[in-house]
């Protein structure tokens, strides 16, 4: 009768599963779900015009703020198009790459080239972007010195800028699952495709991209969520070009109830994508 | 499969539950009646701490610069401990004031009536604070410190937002707001302008001097039409904008770089830029200019009053209020702090005493839907729109 709780503890599976599972779980319920509930809920308060104190009034007002004027529309299409332009140029990118890591270079070099991969993570996001600041400045940054020869100047703080800073910064997160995707892929599958008179093109075409595409879909979630939250590159070298963020940003401190409003729409434009993603069955074959 | 559902039930259902128990704090809706908060009576001893909402570079303790310091002498003197948390916008102080953690805050003129109004400040007893008397006339009981002759708090320095310009680019010197708003300047995508939606009076100043048709007269109080105009206005500077500047630092480095040649800044950007071999000017055009005071006042739920006051005397003294301005670079309330500054010329350059410089300097106030400049047959714009207009203009 030494070992009470013990015992009672085996003959009670269950609660045993529920013990062990509480803190994770209360976790994910009160700091991520509470979190997200309170942000949705307060999207349908208000705030007194004067003090900016929050007025917990349930009204339509903010979304009808949101869907009505121009200027919200434009920067909700202005994110989704950053963000698939990054996810593009990050896959344009990514697959040479990570093909070049996966099955061409020499075992011992492929760690290391996975190594300087993920070197530029090491470095803290602010002091990259602030980089590329120095870099796109336009008459000295160093960008210009590159191009002018070609007769281009650098394309200064922009949109472009804010897609060349993200995919810059998200490019590691494409690259990974792809090179992770290759290296599963068996090189008797190429060696077959060849075998059988396909062009390289159409090998790539017909058998790599088929069996990485769960890997580029993992890869584009990351950049495109990365990407879709973003408000820190806009703010850096966006010059006047604000994201979805941007408008968080500027409103969570005045006017909380509109910023939670804004702050639905990334939230819901996720939903949408890892709806359609489901639907192509990439998720059950990751 | 079951328990996995019941599992889902139980966690949405104590979601829902706590997002509601969050929710029922904040119901209380204030109206803009005046509330009725105490002022101090007596000052009792110390309480042993005070917590400050502050500018940076306000609250230095020399762990910045060590010989900028001057919070240990207060320490010291009082057995008060200073626990700053610095603002980095007028937004921003007021919502961390409403929290009731804070004893004391530097709050510029577009948070203090928001502050007063919503009861988060208590009238400041001036005769507790001997340094008060020798505090600029000028900056007594004005429209963003005080309400109905009672003073909210203690005149902290004040700036004007300056025209910045590369003197080795943009020939020949402009001399009016108007080359900021020049929708054909030969400088278009190296303009800049402040990214706060109080810039929009730095537009309804010009057409106050420039449109008089429209009967601005102050860049606070802006009827319908009046606001309309000068969002117009900005909306004819946008494409010439190439940055909005916020981060004072980004600024001076873009006015260094040339990315930046003209637009609104502080005369602390210009000395700094300076300060690095920057040839940049920076001058009040004939417009006038907005600008700021800012106001040390204390929380209407301090729990630390003692403190607090001791730390409003204290920063209003000659030698404090001496050492912010020249840190911050703004010019100091105190008249007795110009004989203290390093450098000699302090009070000059930054017109501390020189009234007649000040009569055409609109600092930041809080704009509501009473006219502030007493008309009575209009309704003006309230802040909140402001926010909403300047979020428009910036996201289209």
């Amino acid at each position: 009768m030494k070992s009470t709780i013990p015992t009672w503890m085996h003959k009670h599976p269950k609660f045993r599963l529920a013990a062990l599972l509480f803190a994770p779980t209360s976790w994910l319920v009160v700091a991520y779900l509470g979190a997200l509930g309170t942000l949705l809920i307060t999207a349908f308060f208000t705030i007194n015009s004067f003090t900016g104190d929050v007025v917990a009034k349930f009204n339509l007002d903010n979304f009808h703020d949101m869907f009505t004027d121009p200027a919200y529309r434009n920067v909700i299409l202005r994110t989704i198009g950053i963000a698939l332009s990054v996810t593009a140029i990050c896959v344009l990118f990514a697959i040479p790459m990570a093909f070049f890591m996966a099955k061409i270079a020499k075992p011992k070099s492929q760690k290391i080239l996975v190594a300087l991969v993920l070197t530029p993570l090491w470095a803290s996001y602010l002091v990259k972007i602030y980089a590329w600041r120095t870099m796109l400045e336009p008459g000295t940054g160093v960008v210009d010195w590159l191009l002018s020869p070609l007769g281009i100047h650098s394309p200064g703080f922009g949109g472009p800028a804010i897609i060349i800073g993200l995919s810059y910064l998200w490019l590691p997160y494409m690259i990974l699952p792809i090179y992770a995707g290759l290296e599963r892929l068996p090189n008797s599958l190429l060696d077959a495709s060849g075998d059988l008179g396909a062009h390289n093109f159409y090998t790539f075409r017909r058998v790599i991209l088929p069996l990485i595409f769960p890997s580029l879909v993992a890869g584009s979630m990351f950049t495109f969520s990365l990407s879709l939250g973003d408000y820190i590159t806009a703010q850096i070298i966006g010059g006047k070009l604000q994201m979805l963020g941007n408008v968080v940003y500027q409103n969570f401190s005045i006017n909380l109830p509109f910023a939670a409003t804004i702050a639905t729409v990334p939230v819901a434009i996720m939903a949408i994508y890892l709806w359609l993603v489901r639907r192509t069955g990439a998720l059950a074959s990751l | 499969m079951r328990s996995k559902r019941l599992f889902s039930q139980i966690a949405v259902a104590s979601a829902v539950a706590l997002i509601l128990a969050g929710c029922s704090s904040n119901n209380g809706a204030s109206d803009s009646a005046l509330p009725k908060v105490d002022m101090m009576k007596t000052l009792g001893t110390g309480e042993g701490e005070v917590n400050v909402v502050a500018w940076g570079g306000y609250v230095e303790n020399g762990s910045n610069d060590p010989a900028v310091d001057w919070v240990s002498d207060f320490e010291k003197s009082t057995g008060c401990k200073v626990n700053v948390k610095v603002g980095a916008t007028s937004d921003e102080m007021v919502t961390l004031m409403k929290t009731g953690d804070y004893d004391v805050v530097s709050a510029s003129g577009d948070a203090s009536l928001r502050l007063i109004y919503g009861g988060d400040v208590a009238p400041v007893n001036t005769d507790l604070i001997p340094n008060y008397a020798d505090i600029f006339k000028g900056l007594k009981n004005q429209q963003w410190n005080s309400v109905e002759g009672v003073a909210y708090g203690v005149p902290h320095g004040r700036g004007a937002n300056l025209l910045a310009y590369r003197t080795d680019i943009v020939k020949p010197a402009p001399t009016s707001w108007g080359a900021v708003f020049d929708a054909a300047s030969p400088y278009a995508g190296k303009i800049t302008a402040y990214d706060s939606p109080i810039y929009i009076a730095d537009a309804a100043l010009y057409l106050m001097k420039t449109q008089p048709d429209l009967g601005i007269t102050y860049p606070y109080a802006l009827d319908q039409k009046q606001f309309d105009a000068a969002i117009a206005l900005l909306n004819i500077q946008k494409p010439l904008i190439g940055e909005y500047w916020g981060d004072y630092l980004k600024h001076v480095a873009s006015l260094k770089s040339g990315g930046t040649v003209l637009g609104t800044t502080w005369q602390v950007n210009i000395n700094l830029a300076k300060s690095e071999g920057v040839p940049v000017e920076g001058i009040k055009p004939v417009e006038g200019s907005t600008g700021w005071s800012d106001t040390w006042m204390i929380s209407s739920k301090a729990k630390h009053p003692n403190c607090g006051y001791m730390w409003m005397d204290h920063i209003a003294s000659p030698k404090a209020n001496a050492g912010v301005a020249e840190w911050f670079g703004e010019a100091p309330s105190n008249a007795k702090a110009c004989d203290l500054t390093s450098d000699k010329n302090f009070c000059e350059t930054f017109h501390a005493a020189d009234d007649a410089y000040w009569t055409d300097v609109y600092y930041w106030n809080t704009p509501t839907e009473a006219c502030l400049d007493g008309r009575a047959d209009a309704t003006c714009v309230p802040y909140s729109e402001w926010v909403k207009a300047w979020s428009s203009l910036r996201n289209a």
